[in-house]
């Protein structure tokens, strides 16, 4: 995980967003990945949504725990100050950290051994918690730093690169997201930016725990043919569901409510994400829906990809803690300790 | 022992009876009567069924250490009565509910057994199983008021603090404790030879328990995020903390929480919570045993490689694995000073009591910060739970919290280029920012190896420079952490070293071996790491006797490592049964080696 910096160059056209930056200042460091890695995809996803949103970088908590994915919080938004902490316990640290100062915009960036192996209990509860972030899952079904092993997302007759299967039944981080209660559940395709940006944007505007699941293939590991982690496999079986405009509170709606299968979800911050579903019996804001959806895609063998499900009213963490809206951080001593004179009059219970 | 105002009482029970407010009422009653109680509840890892006991020690002396003698036991649980019989001291009591016939597990030779037919009383008197049961052991008060003359009024206005909105309640108490009193004053000559006087010597004091001590200190001290995983005994000191925020902490306006407490789902996720917390700039605690310590001890390294600040209070229990969770012990000293894997040493405190453990809470905070590092409270099981006779404790509203070296905005407008763990100073304390801050303070935290810069690396100078950074840190910390404690006597050539609750018996011991013709110091130990003062004090007694809670003397081994001292040239007494300490444990082994060292110079 050597660390090149990126050489400062701006095209002079480059368009800028409302802060007034381009796409380059919402990079990092140049990544050290396999070359063809799906997680540097998601990467330019995140910038580009970074972008678009206009999200002060100063503002952003880069999240990671341990494994390929977890490095590329290096790759994006060198602005923002970043955490790479312990191998699956990212949720933790990110929930301590956004206790302290909810001001802060939390970016988690994770993979299939870190969320669904050794984190499983972690990324549980933290859906539970429902704490406040976007959680990219980078799912390519192996272990790569470790070169080649089988991660608990690997389906069920997948070939590793030696040529052989995997027998045990895979964790969906889909539908065990579903299962928990998580508010907002997406899969999604690193090879597929035009389907994963706006995703990432609905989930950045999201109040509570947005999880991505983007399938992101391993080059060097999980390429090959009996994978079902390819790009191959992928591309052939990756069945949209639900396809996600995302709406900033800035432009105005201006696409007729005409089409009765798009549903308009409001954000927490007055943004808009519109859904389309590809057919017409499935409703994204049911959760019974998606899950049903889902389980018939994996029996037909096809990945159901997509904005699956949202809802828009779950309490979050700082519901549940009844924090105030000023950041913990933020907050005068003066107002935390409550002095000699409290402190005399409580003695008195003690005698 | 045992006069007035000097001697000790035990009550055996069955737990989940209700006994414990009984106890509680006995031990508060005496403690404003003016004179110097503790208390010790030796109860079980059980919800009910299970034996316990409450050992009360009255002492015009001040001494609070355990009894290691009890001059009258109240007998109430048959499985344990061959046990209990066996702990009076010749001489002494033995109280029994009479309702029954004697059995012969009671009988014993050289005591007085008083028998009281408690059940019958309140078979007699009250309606229902759950009242009878209840309230037999506010007869058994009753009749240890009349036995040790206990003021009956303390007492009754005791019962209408307690019970003033509920009269129902208030009327059965009254006529419990009367009843009980009643038939010791119509039966026995009472007082007992050993009775209670009123006197003035609790006046500046208070009943306080570590957990509520800390929790209040966490409080005073600006902590907003405490993350736990309930374990015992460090369970109460995120429910007081809980209760004090819910009394100190609720914007009265609009309702909202100025804290955060996240109840985890393991020990491992609230080491991580209070990690990113600690990251993002609040002050930020655990509560946890050995258990809960052992789980976190992979984020404790990365905190301590990465500079972040986090305080851990661990509440020592009994034991390795599960041990004896309702038991005290001294047994993590080695875990904390050295947890993590790889190089690592970290700052611990060690209170001695409710009192310091107040104090030194709210100096873990500024430490934390400070030194941008993990730091421990290490209390026990014994300081954390049980009720301990301590001075009120005061707070300077002059105290402003040591942020340590934080660079806001304007910090760093001044500096051409920030460095995340570049030694500006010489202290081996690097400068940090607090994500959010903008301008040039962003910078990557990693548990893997990063120089100076903050930047990755896997070049072996950048990483010991880093790590160097961190002992120069550490051995700047050992000159600011709190002095050891010393008590001298005229003459003394023996030095006694102890650490956090073994405090009072060996102070106790220091005046009974002084009593002896044995003059000896002592020096509590209270922070690792040691500064100076501590070799000293070796350098400057031919003998000394290393007194602690744990079978492999580990406060002696981190003597031997940290100082150079000469491992076997300290005497270990240890003391790892579970218990508090007594003072009787201390006088028998330093007699003992004294005499022998004598016989061996008249036989050389």
């Amino acid at each position: 995980m050597t660390s090149i910096a990126k050489p400062p160059v701006r095209h002079p056209s480059s368009r800028t967003n409302a802060l007034g930056l381009t796409v380059r200042d919402y990079e990092g460091a140049m990544s050290t990945l396999c070359a063809g890695c799906g997680h540097d995809s998601v990467t330019a996803a995140i910038v580009q949504a970074g972008w678009e949103l206009n999200l002060e970088p100063h503002k952003v908590g880069k999240m990671s725990g341990i494994g390929c994915s977890s490095k590329t919080t290096a790759y994006f938004m060198k602005q923002s100050h970043g955490f790479n902490s312990v191998h699956g316990r990212m949720p933790s640290v990110t929930s301590g950290a956004a206790a302290a100062n909810r001001g802060l915009t939390y970016i988690g960036v994770s993979g299939d051994g870190d969320s669904l192996s050794i984190g499983l209990g972690q990324l549980s509860h933290a859906i539970r918690r429902n704490v406040n972030m976007l959680y990219m899952l980078e799912n390519n079904g192996v272990y790569g730093l470790t070169k080649g092993q089988f991660s608990a997302s690997a389906d069920v007759g997948s070939k590793s690169k030696k040529g052989e299967a995997n027998e045990q039944s895979p964790i969906d981080p889909v539908l065990l997201a579903l299962t928990l209660g998580a508010t907002f559940v997406a899969r999604s395709f690193s090879g597929d930016k035009k389907q994963l940006v706006p995703i990432i944007k609905a989930g950045l505007a999201h109040k509570g725990f947005a999880i991505i699941d983007v399938i992101s293939p391993c080059v060097s590991f999980n390429d090959h043919e009996g994978s079902t982690k390819s790009y191959a496999f992928t591309r052939e079986h990756e069945v949209e569901a639900v396809h996600a405009d995302f709406v900033p509170l800035q432009r105005e709606i201006t696409v007729a409510e005409t089409d009765e299968e798009v549903r308009t979800v409001v954000m927490h911050d007055g943004a808009a994400v519109r859904l389309r579903s590809t057919s017409s019996d499935y409703d994204p804001t049911d959760r019974e829906s998606a899950y049903a959806h889902v389980r018939a895609c994996q029996a037909r063998g096809e990945i159901a990809t997509g904005l699956l499900f949202v809802d828009e009213n779950g309490r979050d963490m700082h519901d549940y803690l009844r924090t105030p809206v000023t950041p913990l951080v933020d907050v005068p001593y003066e107002k935390l300790c409550p002095g000699k004179s409290a402190l005399d009059k409580l003695m008195a219970r003690y005698r | 022992m045992s006069g007035i105002n000097d001697f000790a009482f035990k009550i055996g029970t069955v737990n989940g009876t209700g006994s414990a407010s009984a106890n509680g009422l006995l031990m508060q009653a005496i403690f404003r009567m003016g004179i110097p109680v503790t208390g010790k509840n030796i109860f079980p890892s059980n919800i009910q069924g299970l034996p316990t006991w409450y050992e009360i020690r009255v002492s015009k002396d001040g001494y609070t250490a355990r009894p290691s003698e009890v001059d009258l036991v109240v007998a109430l649980n048959p499985a344990t009565y061959a046990k209990d019989v066996a702990t009076v001291r010749p001489g002494g009591y033995l109280v029994y509910d009479s309702s029954w016939p004697l059995e012969p597990d009671l009988v014993r030779e050289g005591i007085t057994i008083l028998g009281i037919p408690f059940g019958k009383i309140c078979v007699e008197n009250f309606q229902g199983d759950r009242d009878r049961t209840l309230l037999r052991n506010i007869v058994y008060a009753g009749s240890l008021a009349a036995l040790l003359d206990i003021d009956m009024t303390v007492v009754s206005s005791m019962l209408a603090e307690k019970y003033g909105k509920k009269p129902k309640l208030l009327d059965s108490n009254h006529k419990a404790i009367q009843l009980g009193y009643e038939y010791a004053k119509a039966n026995f000559a009472c007082p007992l030879p050993f009775r209670l006087e009123k006197m003035d010597a609790t006046s500046d004091s208070i009943l306080i328990d570590g957990n509520t001590a800390c929790a209040l200190g966490a409080v005073y001290a600006g902590a907003t995020v405490g993350a736990w995983y309930p374990i015992t005994p460090a369970t109460a000191l995120m429910e007081q903390f809980k209760a004090f925020c819910e009394k100190f902490r609720v914007d009265p306006e609009t309702g909202e929480h100025n804290y955060a407490i996240l109840q985890a789902e393991d020990e491992l996720a609230a080491a991580g919570i209070i990690i990113g917390a600690g990251w993002a700039g609040a002050r930020s605690f655990t509560n946890t045993s050995g258990p809960g310590i052992s789980l976190m001890q992979e984020f404790i390294g990365l905190a301590y490689y990465t500079d972040i600040p986090a305080v851990f209070f661990d509440v020592q229990r009994c034991g390795p694995a599960t041990g004896m969770p309702t038991r005290t012990q001294q047994a993590d000293l080695m875990s904390l000073a050295y947890a993590s894997h790889g190089d690592t040493k970290h700052l611990v405190l060690f209170p001695a009591n409710p009192g310091e453990a107040f104090e030194m809470s709210v100096q873990s905070f500024d430490l934390a910060e400070r030194f941008q590092t993990p730091v421990f409270v290490a209390t026990d099981l014994d300081i954390g739970m049980n009720d301990w006779m301590v001075k009120r404790f005061e707070w300077d509203d002059s105290y402003r919290p040591d942020r340590g070296k934080v660079l806001d905005a304007a910090a760093l407008e001044k500096i051409q280029k920030f460095s995340r763990y570049l030694d500006v100073d010489g202290d081996g304390i690097a400068a940090r920012t607090l994500p959010g801050v903008g301008g040039k303070g962003a910078y990557f935290v990693r548990g893997s190896g990063h120089d100076k810069h903050a930047a990755y690396t896997e070049d072996s100078d950048a990483y010991q420079e880093l790590v160097d950074r961190l002992t120069r840190k550490f051995q700047h910390a050992a000159t600011v952490m709190p002095k050891p404690a010393f008590t001298s006597q005229e003459g003394a050539e023996i030095g006694l070293v102890c650490i956090g609750g073994c405090d009072a018996a060996v102070r106790e011991a220091a005046d009974k071996l002084k009593a002896d013709g044995h003059a000896v110091d002592i020096m509590r130990i209270r922070a690792f790491p040691f500064g100076a003062e501590v070799k000293e004090f070796f350098d400057n007694h031919e003998k000394t006797f290393v007194i602690e809670q744990n079978r492999d003397a580990q406060l002696r081994s981190l003597l031997a490592i940290e100082l150079g001292i000469p491992r076997d040239d300290m005497i270990a007494v240890l003391d790892y049964g579970g218990m508090p300490l007594t003072a009787k444990v201390v006088v028998d082994a330093v007699t003992a080696h004294v005499s022998a060292a004598s016989q061996a110079k008249v036989s050389a």
